[in-house]
């Protein structure tokens, strides 16, 4: 890692000695060639977050070391009756045929695989009155080979889980998200087509270590959108006919402040006129027709590789809070969009018919032309190769010290956020604490008989008095009956009793 | 064992009110046990509050929160997510001492100005820490501009009341206490009054052993102290989110999936674990009738973008304290949902300008899914760690002063007819 580290720091070097930027726009063009030079080396620190740093990895789930059963759900069947028997480890496979459900997932590891037989898929349809078509919250979970249409929420949501995969999903005219992970860690979205969103068809929320690949993203209102995430990587897309292409923001207000740290490479980008049919007062809602690639008060992002056009508004879009429609503003964000670093793009007819706030900041600059990228409120920002571009609000980026990512391939884990191991000990613990010792005390008398006396009776049976908090009966005509702890799994409620007889206090 | 069905219906129900007679029975030897009060030697706890493990470090000891929620993670640790994420930071670390004392200046009039009301008065542990109102009246008789805000959990937040314009907790215990239309105390007074009473001369110098004399900074760290002891976290959703699926009723489940299903997008903001994302939001409720329209945060951070917005309460123990919103405009809780699914600024008059929060859109509920959200709601009730009132309090005032709390409800009836 660290070797990597130094010779990258000595490119950097080389790269200034070479051709420095003295701004101006009279000067002589500088033309930087990304197929040498240095490469970005910034971004994500793996070896900071993992002690184990071994493979690069196109997997994001747990590798399964036993593979569970495998449910099969057949047409008119019901996928919910399979979540529900199914165990961590197990796969569901969706035969192709017509499902009408919301499907949610509150387990780990669990699998959703849509069998696709001669073009049929299996489709789940929620007939524009059901919610959201799935809903998860465990980790390592896999959504794959569907095809998802007519719901009013989202096609695929997640709250929470990590090591997540999302691929080969066809998500058709579903109201407000095609794809949204929400506060999870480690996620791949992968080779989705998704169409007729009314706001982003993929939008990754409040997340971290993303990798958005290989997706064919159109007529909806954004393309992809990257909001208070770091560590995600957008590549290798196609993003058309949408309001906006790809964007990386900072929403304000939300719990988690910050966006960085974000890769936008290698996506075809084109022609993102479509009218913009976002629900009124959404941040969508805001976005001219026309925009490519929409950086809001997002730092340290970088943009490259991109064939970027037609698009009618501008090619790039840079802005802070203060200048973005129908956007709030939060004491505890920054709005100022810091580091953003354009490298070498093929921008080509953007901006041909673009809006009056353009206009009037290339005025500003005496400029005219159709403008590729446009900025506002933009700091420390870099470029390479700016003389292509007609451009706004970027004279004082700098040259940037690299040209290329390429040593960066992804920002997904090495080894997926491992799972929750709990000792058993440490368990018992805490349901004592957490539920126990709200109505017994280790001598007083409280709701329950004190933990001595329980102690008495129990010492050498912990079985016992597990068993017994699963199915209390009454015993003590002075107290009341204790109700069933049958929530706790047997293991649990085995822990608490052997914690509960070894208390001394 | 074996008996009739009938017979055994009937025993069922004889030892249904068995059980409710003896938990009767057991109430007043619930709060004989964890305070000595009533022999009039107040002695402060040594025991932490259950849920907190008892951390003794460099011979100070401390109470530290366990929960089963510890064994999760989320990301960028803020304590936001799904069902199995982390909880925010919680606010520990306070002595068992402390935290008793704390709950004896809690239930003291002695805290206020006349000695009328307590904090106890607009806080009630058997009103959701709050009061039944839908703005509480403080100590001149007068409805206040808003409601009481519940208590529970509040040891995981890091913005308080309404407006948000406290920090800490030990900052927004002296807006109320200091308040003339609150609590209508001083800060001379109230030092005096303490130092006046030998028990509590007494007290502070258990709970804080390093210090000579009483100062206000303790009264506030004790009163903190308490407060981050009320621990909401083993209702029926809880055990559902452990994996005990069948903790919850199928119309609950459902209730859940509408709840955060992005149509509803509740959780966007009453995200759980704490069912509240700690953040503030402008969504347009209207004002009591007559009342002119409150700007919230808006004045706390001088932003006209932020006209109107407040602080997103948690959802833990809601059916415990109605009316809701900031000045209890909804007495119930289908009212509160339906406001939501009216569409956005159904209630923001002409001519008045809010930026209405991105996810208040038009979410087009059918009556059916709204009453599940309802009735998913009640699943986050958990009183079960609920501190016990002190018979007696160690000014010798009444404890919750009945009187005022009769006096109210008088008032809300004549103010009613």
């Amino acid at each position: 890692m660290s070797s990597g580290k130094i010779i990258s720091v000595l490119l950097v070097i080389g790269a200034f000695a070479g051709g420095a930027y003295y701004g101006g726009q009279n000067s002589t063009s500088v033309i930087t060639s990304s197929r040498g030079g240095a490469s970005f080396s910034g971004g994500f620190d793996k070896s900071a977050d993992q002690k184990n740093v071994s493979s690069t990895t196109k997997s994001a789930v747990i590798k399964r070391e036993v593979e569970g059963k495998v449910h099969r759900v057949n047409d008119g069947d019901s996928i919910m009756a399979a979540v529900q028997l199914a165990q961590p480890g197990d796969t569901i496979q969706i035969m192709p045929g017509s499902y009408h459900e919301t499907v949610y997932i509150d387990k780990d590891d669990i699998r959703i695989i849509g069998v696709i037989q001669q073009g049929k898929r299996a489709t789940l349809d929620g007939q524009g009155k059901l919610n959201d078509a799935i809903l998860y919250s465990g980790n390592n979970i896999v959504i794959e080979n569907l095809l998802i249409t007519r719901y009013k929420g989202n096609g695929i949501m997640g709250q929470a889980g990590n090591n997540f995969e999302i691929r080969n999903n066809v998500i058709v005219d579903t109201g407000v998200y095609g794809i949204f992970p929400q506060l999870g860690k480690n996620g791949l979205i992968v080779s989705n087509v998704i169409s007729g969103i009314e706001d982003a068809a993929i939008y990754v929320g409040m997340s971290d270590n993303i990798h958005v690949a290989y997706n064919d993203v159109f007529d909806s209102v954004a393309g992809i959108e990257i909001e208070n995430s770091r560590h995600a990587i957008v590549e290798n897309n196609y993003v058309h006919n949408n309001t906006g292409g790809i964007l990386a923001f900072i929403t304000p207000g939300l719990p988690i402040k910050t966006t960085y740290d974000v890769i936008i490479r290698n996506n075809f980008i084109s022609n993102n006129n479509h009218k913009n049919f976002g629900a009124p007062g959404s941040t969508v809602g805001g976005i001219p027709a026309g925009t490519g690639i929409l950086i809001m008060a997002a730092d340290d992002v970088i943009v490259e590789g991109n064939i970027i056009s037609g698009n009618k508004t501008a090619g790039i879009l840079i802005t802070d809070h203060h200048n973005a429609p129908n956007v709030t503003i939060d004491p505890e964000s920054d709005p100022v969009p810091h580091r953003v670093m354009i490298l070498d793009n093929l921008m080509i007819n953007n901006g041909y018919d673009t809006i009056d706030e353009a206009k009037a900041l290339m005025l500003l600059e005496f400029k005219q032309g159709n403008p590729d990228i446009i900025a506002i409120g933009a700091k420390d920002g870099c470029i390479i190769n700016r003389h292509r571009y007609v451009t706004s609000g970027i004279n004082d980026f700098k040259e940037c010290s690299f040209t290329n990512t390429a040593a960066t391939q992804t920002y997904l884990l090495d080894e997926p956020v491992p799972p929750r191991i709990i000792d058993p000990s440490e368990r018992g613990k805490v349901v004592y604490m957490g539920i126990c010792a709200g109505c017994h005390t280790y001598t007083g008398r409280m709701i329950g008989p004190p933990v001595q006396i329980i102690q008495a009776l129990y010492m050498d049976n912990p079985q016992g008095l597990a068993d017994y908090i699963e199915h209390p009966i009454k015993k003590r005509d002075d107290y009341p009956e204790m109700p069933p702890q049958n929530y706790l799994d047997a293991e649990t409620r085995l822990a608490a009793a052997k914690y509960m007889l070894g208390r001394t206090n | 064992m074996i008996k009739s069905v009938i017979l055994n219906s009937y025993n069922v129900l004889v030892n249904m009110a068995y059980i409710l007679l003896s938990f009767v029975a057991l109430l007043p030897m619930v709060q004989a046990f964890n305070s000595n009060e009533e022999t009039g030697a107040f002695i402060l706890n040594k025991n932490c509050p259950p849920s907190f493990e008892l951390i003794k470090r460099n011979q100070k000891s401390s109470c530290q929160l366990v929960s089963q929620y510890q064994f999760y993670d989320s990301v960028q640790d803020r304590g936001l997510g799904g069902t199995q994420t982390s909880l925010p930071k919680h606010r520990g670390g306070f002595s068992p001492e402390q935290i008793d004392l704390g709950r004896y200046l809690f239930f003291d009039p002695l805290l206020s100005k006349d000695g009328s009301i307590s904090c106890a008065s607009c806080h009630q542990p058997d009103k959701g820490f709050s009061d039944d109102l839908d703005r509480s009246i403080g100590i001149n008789g007068n409805k206040l501009a808003r409601s009481a805000p519940t208590l529970w959990n509040v040891g995981f937040l890091d913005k308080f009341f309404w407006d948000v314009r406290a920090t800490t907790l030990e900052e927004q215990a002296q807006g109320p206490l200091f308040d003339p239309s609150e609590m209508g105390n001083s800060p001379e007074q109230l030092l005096a009054s303490l130092e006046n009473n030998a028990i509590y001369l007494r007290l502070f110098s258990q709970a804080f052993p390093d210090q000579k004399a009483i100062e206000l900074s303790q009264v506030y760290t004790a009163i903190t102290a308490f407060q981050t002891s009320l621990i909401s976290l083993n209702s029926r959703y809880d055990r559902y989110a452990h994996g005990y699926h069948q903790a919850l009723s199928k119309n609950e489940i459902a209730g859940l999936n509408v709840f955060r299903s992005f149509v509803a997008r509740c959780a966007e903001c009453h995200q759980p674990p704490l069912f509240t994302n700690n953040q503030i939001a402008v969504i347009g409720t209207p004002e009591p009738e007559g009342m002119a329209r409150d700007i919230g945060a808006g004045k706390t951070y001088n932003e006209e973008k932020l006209r109107g917005a407040f602080k997103v309460p948690t959802l833990r123990n809601i059916v415990k304290s109605a009316p809701y919103m900031h000045s209890g405009r909804y007495d119930n809780l289908l009212d509160t949902v339906k406001f939501y699914n009216d569409g956005r600024g159904n209630a923001v008059p002409e001519g008045e300008d809010m930026l209405l929060h991105w996810h208040i859109s038009e979410p087009d509920l059918t009556d059916e899914e709204m009453q599940l959200i309802v009735e998913f709601l009640g699943s986050l009730t958990d009183e079960s760690l609920i501190p016990s009132t002190p018979d007696s309090v160690p000014s010798g005032l009444a404890v919750i002063d009945k009187q005022y709390q009769i006096a109210l409800k008088a008032k809300e009836l004549k103010q009613k007819s």
